[in-house]
C-alpha cells in the first residue's frame, strides 16, 4: 500500500470509530469531547476550550426504530437518524452538545434532546449584509461561549479562541489544497477515499488532521498526473454517502473533481478573517458564507457558483445528492435547475437517505446519466 | 354614512376581505404598489407608506378551501419543488409562475383560467416582498425564491427563535429594531418619497385598536358554553392577517364581539344547547377538508374553543416603542421554544376551560409537527386533559384521511365525556 492510501486508511478508521477518537483525545488531553450538530457552528470556542468538538451528522444505512415515536415520518433523514443514535445512548459520553437553529427541524430538535448530555442551541443571524447582524452574532457567540464555560467548568480566553482560529484557517486551506490536488489524481483519490480525508476532520483535533493531509498532498504531487479517461463531476448537497453510493461512482468511472456539500467544502471554503476580537471574527465569518442552502441570500448564488466550479474544474456535470426531507435544500433545487439549464450543465438529482440499505435504483440512475454523458 | 353600516360581522367579513383583494388589484393601474407579505410579518411599515398587501398564506388558503389546490401543486412539483415542502408555498410558487406566463403571453393559463372559475380572488404581482420568519423559517426558502424569480426587492425580518422561556434577549430586540429601520428604508427607495413618522404613529395606534377588538372577539370563547363557534377563528382569521393595520379589522372585531357578548348575555351558544366537550386545536386548520373537520367534531358536540391563533396576532406595544415593537414580533408563539409553548397552550386551554385538545400533525409544516409528541406529553399532564392527534396538511388535499380523522376525535370524545361524568359523579 502507498504511504497516501496508508494515511487514507488510517483516516478512515478514525471516522469509522469516534468513540475511539474520542478516548484517544482524552487519554492524550484529560479533557473530553463536544457534539456539534450541522452545519454551521463556532467549532472554534469548543477547540479554544481545549476540548474535541466531533461533529454528529447521523450514520449510514440506520434503522430507525425508536425515533419513530419521537419524530414525524417526514423529519430529515439526517436528524432521524441522530435521534435513534441519541436514544440509544451513543451519545451520551460527550460533555455537551451545540446545536444551530437554520432550519424549522434542527431548531425543534435542539429543544427535544433525549440524550444525557446537556445542549447548548444557537441561532444564526439571516439578514446577513447589515452590521447589526454582526453585532447579532457576536452577542449570540458570547452566549455559547458563557454556555460551554459553565458547562465544561473552564475559563475560554479571546487568546484561546484566536489560536483556535488560526489553527482552523490552517486546516481549512490545507482542505482547499487537498481537494484542488485531489482533482488532479482522481485515479488515486477515488470518490470513497476523497470523502473518507474529509470526514476525518469531524473526528480529530484539526492540528492533527492538517499535519495527516499535508502528507497526502505531498504524497501525491510527488507522483505524475495521469489524463483521466472518465467523467468529472461536482458533488452538492448536504452529504454524498455513505461509502456504498460514492462506490457505485468509481464502478462508472466517475470521479469528484470539486464539491458543493455541506459536510465537505463548505465546512472549509470560508475563512475566519483577520482581527483582534475573535467573537466578532467568527461573526464575520458567518457574513461571508455564501451559496449556501442555509445562508440566506436574496441573489441565490449557489446555482451560478456551482456553474462556476464546473468550468473551472472543467467537470461533464454535477450531481445533487438531495438529502431526504430537507427543506433548504430542496427549495434551492428548482432554482438550481433554472440555473444549470440555462447554460446546458448536465445535471442528475439523486436521493440521500441515511435509512436506506439498498442503492440498486441510484446504480441504475446513475449508470443511465453516465452513458448518456 | 359607513360603507359597512347595517352590516353584521360576516358580511364586514366577506366584504373588507374582498375590498383588499380588489384593491390591490386595482393598485398598478392607480400607479400605487404591492407587497407580498407572510402572515406575522410587520405591516405597520408598508401600510404606513400606502403599499397594498398582499398575503400569499391567506391566498393559499382560499386556494385550498375551494379545492383549487391539486392541480397547482402538481404544477409546482413539475417545476422541481416537492411534496414534502410546505403546501402553501408551493401553491403561492405555482401561482406566481402562472402569473408571471399571463404577463409575458398576455393569454391566461388553463390552469389560472380554472382557479378564476372557481372564484378564488386574484392577487397582482408584488413590487416588493416582506417577511418575517417567527411563524416558520421555510418563509426565507420561499420569499429567497419568490425575490429572485421575480427580480423584486425583499424586506427580511429576521426573528431569532427564542430557544429559552424567559425575556427575549436584548441582542434579538437589538437587531430586529435595526432591520424595522432598514425596512424603513427599503420602502422610502421603492415609494421615491420620505417614511412619514406621524403617519407611523397612527398606524400603530390603529393596530393596536384592531388587536384589542381581536382580543375581546376572540375571548368570547372562554364563556361557557361558547357562542363562538371556533371554526369562526379559522374563518375572521383572515382579516386580523390582511388588516391588521387597518380599520377594517376594529370595525368587524368589534362588531363580532358585540354580537357574542348579546349571544352570551342571551343564552345563546354556537352549538345551540350541543356543547359537550371544549377542544384545543393545535395547528393549521385542514382547509380542503373545513365542512369536514368542523361537522364532525359539531356531531359529537365538540366546540373548538381553544387555540394559538388569536395570541400569536395579538402583538401588543407602545405606538412609538420601536424595541416593543421588535419584541412583540420576535415573541410570536411559532418562534419561541417547547417550554414556553407548553406554557402558552396550558394557560389557553385554563382560559378557555378545554377539557382535551387536538393536534394536527401538518405534513407541510415541521415547525408545528416535530415537537407535537413532546407537546402532547407536557401539555397533558399540566392540564390534566386528553388528546389526540391526526395527519393532515393545511392545503394538499391527498394528505387527510377522513376516516383517520373521524377514528380519533371519536376516541377523544370519548375520553372527555367519560372524565366529565366522572367529575360530575365524585
Amino acid at each position: 500500500m502507498s504511504k497516501v492510501d496508508t494515511i487514507i486508511a488510517e483516516l478512515d478508521a478514525i471516522s469509522k470509530n469516534p468513540k475511539k477518537a474520542m478516548a484517544d483525545f482524552k487519554a492524550k488531553t484529560g479533557k473530553g469531547a463536544v457534539g456539534v450538530l450541522p452545519i454551521y457552528a463556532p467549532e472554534e470556542l469548543v477547540y479554544a476550550a481545549g476540548y474535541l468538538p466531533m461533529g454528529i451528522w447521523g450514520a449510514t444505512k440506520k434503522q430507525i426504530l425508536k425515533a419513530t415515536t419521537f419524530l414525524p415520518a417526514f423529519t430529515c433523514s439526517i436528524m432521524q437518524s441522530i435521534m435513534e443514535l441519541e436514544l440509544q445512548g451513543t451519545y451520551d459520553d460527550l460533555a455537551a452538545i451545540v446545536i444551530s437553529s437554520p432550519c424549522d427541524t434542527l431548531k425543534c430538535f435542539a429543544q427535544k434532546w433525549k440524550g444525557k448530555s446537556p445542549v447548548i442551541q444557537f441561532v444564526h443571524s439571516q439578514n446577513r449584509d447589515m452590521e447589526a447582524s454582526n453585532t447579532f452574532m457576536v452577542e449570540e457567540y458570547k452566549y455559547v461561549r458563557e454556555s460551554l464555560e459553565n458547562t465544561l467548568g473552564v475559563k475560554i480566553t479571546d487568546d484561546a479562541i484566536n489560536a483556535a482560529i488560526d489553527v482552523y484557517n490552517e486546516n481549512r486551506a490545507v482542505m482547499r489544497m487537498f481537494t484542488d490536488v485531489a482533482a488532479l489524481y482522481p485515479q488515486v483519490i477515488t470518490p470513497t477515499k476523497r470523502h473518507a480525508v474529509i470526514k476525518a476532520r469531524q473526528f480529530m483535533d484539526k492540528a492533527e488532521h492538517t499535519k495527516k493531509v499535508r502528507e497526502i498532498i505531498a504524497g501525491l504531487m510527488s507522483e505524475p498526473v495521469v489524463p483521466f479517461t472518465g467523467k468529472k463531476i461536482v458533488l452538492t448537497g448536504i452529504q454524498a454517502e455513505p461509502d456504498e453510493l460514492l462506490k457505485i461512482f468509481e464502478e462508472f468511472g466517475i470521479a469528484v473533481v470539486a464539491d458543493d456539500l455541506a459536510q465537505e467544502s463548505r465546512q472549509f471554503r470560508t475563512d475566519v478573517p483577520a482581527g483582534n476580537d475573535p467573537l466578532y471574527r467568527l461573526a464575520k465569518q458567518w457574513q461571508n458564507v455564501t451559496a449556501c442552502a442555509l445562508a440566506i441570500d436574496r441573489d441565490k448564488p449557489r446555482g451560478k457558483f456551482i456553474v462556476n466550479l464546473a468550468k473551472e474544474y472543467g467537470a461533464d456535470a454535477v450531481i445533487v445528492a438531495m438529502m431526504k426531507f430537507c427543506d433548504p435544500e430542496e427549495y434551492d433545487y428548482p432554482i438550481l435547475l433554472e440555473d444549470f439549464e440555462k447554460v446546458g450543465l448536465r445535471n442528475l438529482k439523486i436521493e440521500i437517505d441515511q435509512q436506506s440499505e439498498s442503492f440498486e435504483q441510484a446504480r441504475t440512475r446513475i449508470q443511465s446519466f453516465v452513458e448518456m454523458l | 354614512m359607513s360603507e359597512t353600516e347595517g352590516m353584521n360581522a360576516k358580511q364586514k367579513l366577506g366584504y373588507y376581505t374582498q375590498k383588499f383583494y380588489d384593491d390591490a388589484c386595482a393598485a398598478h393601474d392607480k400607479g400605487e404598489f404591492v407587497c407580498w407579505s407572510s402572515s406575522i410579518a410587520p405591516s405597520e411599515v408598508f401600510t404606513t407608506m400606502g403599499i397594498h398587501i398582499v398575503y400569499p398564506e391567506n391566498h393559499a388558503a382560499a386556494v385550498g378551501a375551494k379545492h383549487g389546490a391539486l392541480e397547482i401543486l402538481e404544477l409546482a412539483e413539475r417545476k422541481g419543488y416537492t411534496m414534502d415542502n410546505c403546501s402553501y408555498s408551493r401553491i403561492n410558487l405555482a401561482y406566481m409562475e402562472l402569473l408571471v406566463e399571463e404577463k409575458k403571453t398576455g393569454k391566461t393559463p388553463e390552469a389560472l383560467a380554472k382557479l378564476d372559475e372557481l372564484k378564488i380572488p386574484r392577487i397582482p404581482l408584488p413590487d416588493i416582498i416582506v417577511l418575517c420568519n417567527n411563524i416558520c423559517e421555510v418563509l426565507l426558502k420561499w420569499y429567497e425564491n419568490i425575490a429572485v424569480s421575480l427580480n423584486v426587492p425583499i424586506v427580511i425580518i429576521d426573528v431569532p427563535f427564542v430557544h429559552h422561556p424567559g425575556k427575549i434577549p436584548q441582542r434579538s430586540i437589538d437587531y430586529v429594531e435595526a432591520q424595522f429601520k432598514r425596512s424603513i428604508k427599503q420602502v422610502e427607495d421603492l415609494c421615491g418619497r420620505p417614511f412619514d413618522y406621524d403617519k407611523f404613529i397612527k398606524v400603530q395606534e390603529q393596530t393596536q385598536r384592531s388587536i384589542a377588538a381581536w382580543d375581546k372577539a376572540m375571548g368570547m370563547a372562554s364563556v361557557v358554553p361558547s357562542p363562538l363557534n371556533g371554526f369562526d377563528i379559522f374563518n375572521f382569521m383572515a382579516l386580523i392577517v390582511c388588516a391588521r393595520s387597518e380599520y377594517a379589522a376594529e370595525d368587524t372585531f368589534t362588531t363580532l364581539a358585540n354580537e357574542l357578548e348579546e349571544k352570551a348575555a342571551a343564552g345563546i351558544d354556537a352549538f345551540k344547547g350541543g356543547e359537550k366537550t371544549r377542544i384545543a386545536w393545535e395547528g393549521i386548520a385542514v382547509w380542503p377538508y373545513l365542512s369536514h373537520t368542523y361537522k364532525a367534531l359539531k356531531a359529537l358536540g365538540m366546540n373548538m374553543v381553544g387555540s394559538t391563533y388569536p395570541s400569536a396576532w395579538s402583538i401588543h406595544y407602545e405606538p412609538g416603542d420601536l424595541k416593543a415593537m421588535s419584541a412583540g414580533y420576535i415573541g410570536c408563539y411559532y418562534n419561541t421554544s417547547l417550554d414556553n409553548r407548553v406554557d402558552v397552550v396550558s394557560s389557553v386551554m385554563e382560559n378557555t376551560k378545554c377539557t382535551g385538545i387536538l393536534y394536527h400533525n401538518n405534513r407541510s409544516c415541521k415547525n408545528m409537527a416535530v415537537m407535537n409528541v413532546e407537546m402532547e406529553e407536557m401539555i397533558s399532564k399540566r392540564t390534566n386533559t386528553p388528546f389526540a392527534s391526526f395527519d393532515g396538511d393545511q392545503t394538499d388535499p391527498r394528505n387527510f384521511s377522513e376516516a383517520q380523522y373521524d377514528t380519533r376525535i371519536e376516541a377523544l370524545s370519548e375520553t372527555m365525556e367519560q372524565n366529565i361524568a366522572a367529575k360530575q359523579n365524585a
